[in-house]
């Protein structure tokens, strides 16, 4: 299908953008989740859970603002999705539910057994967190079994296949080595060193899984890189994933955090790209039956709607992004416990 | 069971569960600005205090919601899939402006109430406090939007897309001002009002009780009951309004409320009742021709009854009568403890008298049940339809969902939810016990307040 830039393909572009915002910004506080359970004194555990403290909450909005916006351009993506992965969805629920009442109640009593559940609950539920997230991608670039009225004819464990399990540990393997790079910036002394000790580690998880889901893709997806084909221009965004990748364990080594947590943020926005590219026109994929595919026509809602909609985004989204900037900018710095902290 | 009744009781628990946190932040959030906007006023030590206890019981009650909201948001899509479908394209841009422009401003700017006290100068502090507030009020606007259009549809058209129908928009403003719209933002503001001001009330009148942080309960008592007293009184505007929009638009629902049969005649106005729906009559203590009164302000225009509607477009008559009659009923006794916390005042025995303080500790659960209650009878009242006279409940579920799954996460989420309110019943009482004690230790390190 050629490319032309109507509304249906700003709202592509639009609802990638959110995810892309949720991935980069969620991202490392789910990562710093899944990481939690290394630290094992009661303060290092406090310092990880405060250095995402002041902000997960708003990063979590940009899952719920994607969410809305998919609904609201694309109503037919989100039915199908949603309920088709019913069961996915529903633990997917309960993860985000635990992770946040575990951040909010952990350090409000001080009996051992109850921080050691909490501590439990946060890093299980942002480890499965993440892993959803990336099996539900994976079954989107995948494809899923749809019938012509555009419903889910699958199963629950039809959606756990290899490609899609492989991208799922590829997104944990992502926001850990996003996580500890973030928490690294944030944290100093001892648990500063132990945090150092362990971006490497997080950086090889990646690259391993980056590759095997890249061969898979390739082997296994053809159709995830036709627009690549069609247009060669488009190689210049793996280009930039694999030196954005590189440029990360250079940073490190040279004691620059922030710049390898940009470089993090920069690889993360590269693979989406990817993805989007690989996926256009296409929302969710038809397998084994390609007509069935919901794409940017046949899922949308109205040229009206679409057009409202671009209104509010272009009145919310510049204010949206001043607000995200001055929260971090108020809480920059080494995380410090205090009164207030959880 | 059947599918429909599996979703609706999940919908049902999960959205009650939630509206057990919003209305008592936008309550508190109000009550918030004010208690700081004293301190900025008067630099009165004892607002600090009072501000910052009731951010920290903030920060409890938001996380709460947060955590149960998002639930909201996927179940459209997960159990009501032909739902969503039909109304995407209508209601999903009041979901995104709610996103964009109220979610945002209220989680970014909560990170400095809650964890700012010391990054931020008081002034910035006091702006991020009116914007967690405002962030609070301006989502529930989006959201009473989008249920409003569900009652009122207006400003949309039915067309035919792929298989099957949906509404598009027409005029964006017409589907945000639909008929019900206003009379139904500000009742819900008013009910959110009350609980937050309720529940400021009753933890401060236990600590009377108790005889503990006198000067922080009684602060905290005299900006609660004004909050108090005027939501209570406008609630009465605010129902009363609403009542008239639901007789004029949505005939079946004001029958059911007052269990009215009669296809069109004078109705009265039942101050409690039973409903025999095989029957067809309702028996109870009644005010003849109040409702037609109230509606019309005369006593003998008739009003429509169920008669009036095919079985099947009509709602579960005694349940709604019920719900209804106990948040009018909730509604007076609101009033009622309102003004006799204002007499108290006046008269100089409000923090003297132990029965009226024990009135308070108590008077918190009626704002809370009377908040369920309402929306209980709005949404049961509204059935058959899930969008009036647009699409029936029955024909708005997931295709691909199996009563199977939906047992499997209806009884995963009822117990997740009661292990969530013990913990939070719990957290919330250890934080009440502990008291305001903690902000006065550490201003006292500190060397008194940051000013």
């Amino acid at each position: 299908m050629s490319f032309t830039f109507d509304l249906n393909t700003v709202w592509f572009i639009m609802v990638g953008v959110l995810f892309t915002g949720y991935a980069l910004l969620d991202g490392f506080d789910l990562g710093v989740g899944a990481l939690h359970l290394l630290t094992k004194s009661d303060t290092d555990r406090r310092l990880m859970i405060n250095s995402i403290g002041p902000v997960w909450d708003g990063n979590e909005v940009w899952l719920v603002t994607g969410g809305g916006a998919l609904f609201a351009s694309f109503p037919e993506v989100y039915a199908t999705a949603f309920s088709g992965f019913y069961m996915a969805m529903i633990l997917l629920l309960f993860g985000l539910i635990f992770r946040a009442v575990a951040i909010d109640f952990r350090s409000k009593l001080v009996s051992k057994a109850w921080r050691q559940f909490w501590d439990i609950s946060f890093s299980v539920s942002s480890i499965v967190s993440a892993l959803l997230i990336g099996v539900a991608l994976g079954n989107i670039a995948y494809g899923i079994p749809l019938d012509a009225g555009k419903e889910f004819v699958g199963t629950f464990f039809g959606l756990l296949h290899p490609y899609a399990l492989m991208v799922g540990i590829t997104t944990v393997s992502l926001f850990m080595m996003h996580g500890a790079i973030y928490a690294v910036m944030k944290t100093e002394g001892d648990l500063q060193d132990k945090l150092r000790g362990w971006v490497n580690p997080t950086i090889i998880f990646f690259i391993i899984c980056y590759i095997i889901m890249t061969l898979a893709t390739l082997l296994y997806l053809p159709h995830m890189s036709e627009n690549l084909k069609a247009s060669p221009v488009l190689f210049i965004v793996p280009i930039l994933n694999a030196l954005a990748i590189a440029n990360i364990p250079r940073e490190m080594h040279k004691g620059r955090e922030g710049r390898a947590f940009l470089s993090s943020c920069a690889s993360m926005i590269a693979l989406m790209a990817l993805f989007g590219v690989g996926m256009f026109p296409n929302l969710i994929l038809s397998n084994p039956d390609p007509v069935n595919s919901l794409h940017i026509y046949n899922a949308a809602s109205s040229q009206k709607t679409l057009k409202i909609m671009l209104i509010i985004a272009t009145i919310g989204m510049p204010l949206v992004i001043a607000y995200t900037v001055s929260i971090y900018y108020v809480f920059r710095g080494k995380v410090k416990l205090d009164e207030s902290s959880y | 069971m059947d599918l429909e009744l599996l979703s609706r009781l999940q919908f049902g628990i999960t959205i009650g569960f939630h509206y057990l946190f919003p209305p008592l932040s936008i309550g508190l959030g109000l009550i918030l600005v004010i208690m700081e906007g004293m301190y900025m006023k008067t630099k009165k030590l004892m607002y600090h205090r009072i501000t910052r206890f009731w951010v920290k019981i903030f920060g409890l009650i938001f996380a709460l919601g947060v955590a149960t909201g998002i639930v909201m948001e996927f179940q459209f899509g997960t159990n009501w899939a032909t739902y969503s479908r039909f109304v995407g394209d209508v209601f999903g841009s009041a979901l995104a402006a709610e996103g964009v422009f109220a979610f945002f401003l209220e989680s970014g700017f909560l990170a400095i109430l809650l964890f700012g006290w010391d990054k931020v100068k008081p002034r910035t502090h006091f702006i991020s406090t009116i914007l967690v507030a405002f962030g609070a009020h301006l989502s529930a606007i989006w959201i009473v939007v989008a249920n409003s259009w569900q009652q009122t549809p207006a400003g949309h058209h039915v067309v035919a897309f792929g298989d099957g129908m949906r509404a598009e928009i027409v005029d964006f403003w017409q589907v945000v001002f639909n008929p019900s719209f206003i009379d139904r933002i500000t009742h819900v503001y008013m009910g959110a009002w009350q609980a937050g001001a309720f529940f400021v009330l009753s933890v401060a009148a236990f600590y009377l009780i108790r005889k503990k942080h006198r000067e922080f309960a009684k602060g905290s008592i005299r900006i609660a009951l004004v909050v108090a007293v005027f939501a209570s009184i406008m609630q009465l505007v605010t129902g009363h309004s609403s009542a008239v929009t639901v007789a004029e638009t949505q005939p079946a629902k004001m029958a059911a409320f007052e269990g009215h049969y009669p296809a069109s005649a004078p109705a009265g106005l039942y101050l409690f009742g039973w409903v025999d729906e095989e029957a067809e009559e309702t028996v109870g203590l009644q005010i003849p021709g109040l409702l037609s009164f109230m509606i019309d302000f005369d006593s003998s225009t008739p009003v429509t009854g169920l008669n009036a509607f095919p079985e099947e477009d009509r709602p579960p008559v005694n349940l709604v009568f019920q719900s209804y009659h106990i948040m009018v009923g909730i509604g007076m006794l609101l009033i009622l403890f309102s003004l006799l916390g204002a007499l108290g005042w006046w008269r100089r025995f409000l923090f003297e008298k132990r029965w009226l303080l024990w009135i308070f500790v108590f008077a918190v659960i009626l704002p809370m049940a009377g908040n369920q209650l309402g929306w209980f009878s709005a949404e049961v009242g509204r059935q058959p339809w899930i969008v009036y006279g647009l699409l029936r409940t029955s024909d708005a579920l997931s295709v691909s969902v199996g009563s199977g799954q939906v047992i499997t996460s209806l009884i995963l989420f009822t117990l997740i939810y009661l292990l969530l309110l013990v913990l939070f019943i719990y957290l919330l009482n250890e934080k009440i016990q502990k008291g305001p004690e903690d902000a006065v230790l550490e201003e006292s390190k500190e060397g008194g307040a940051r000013a």
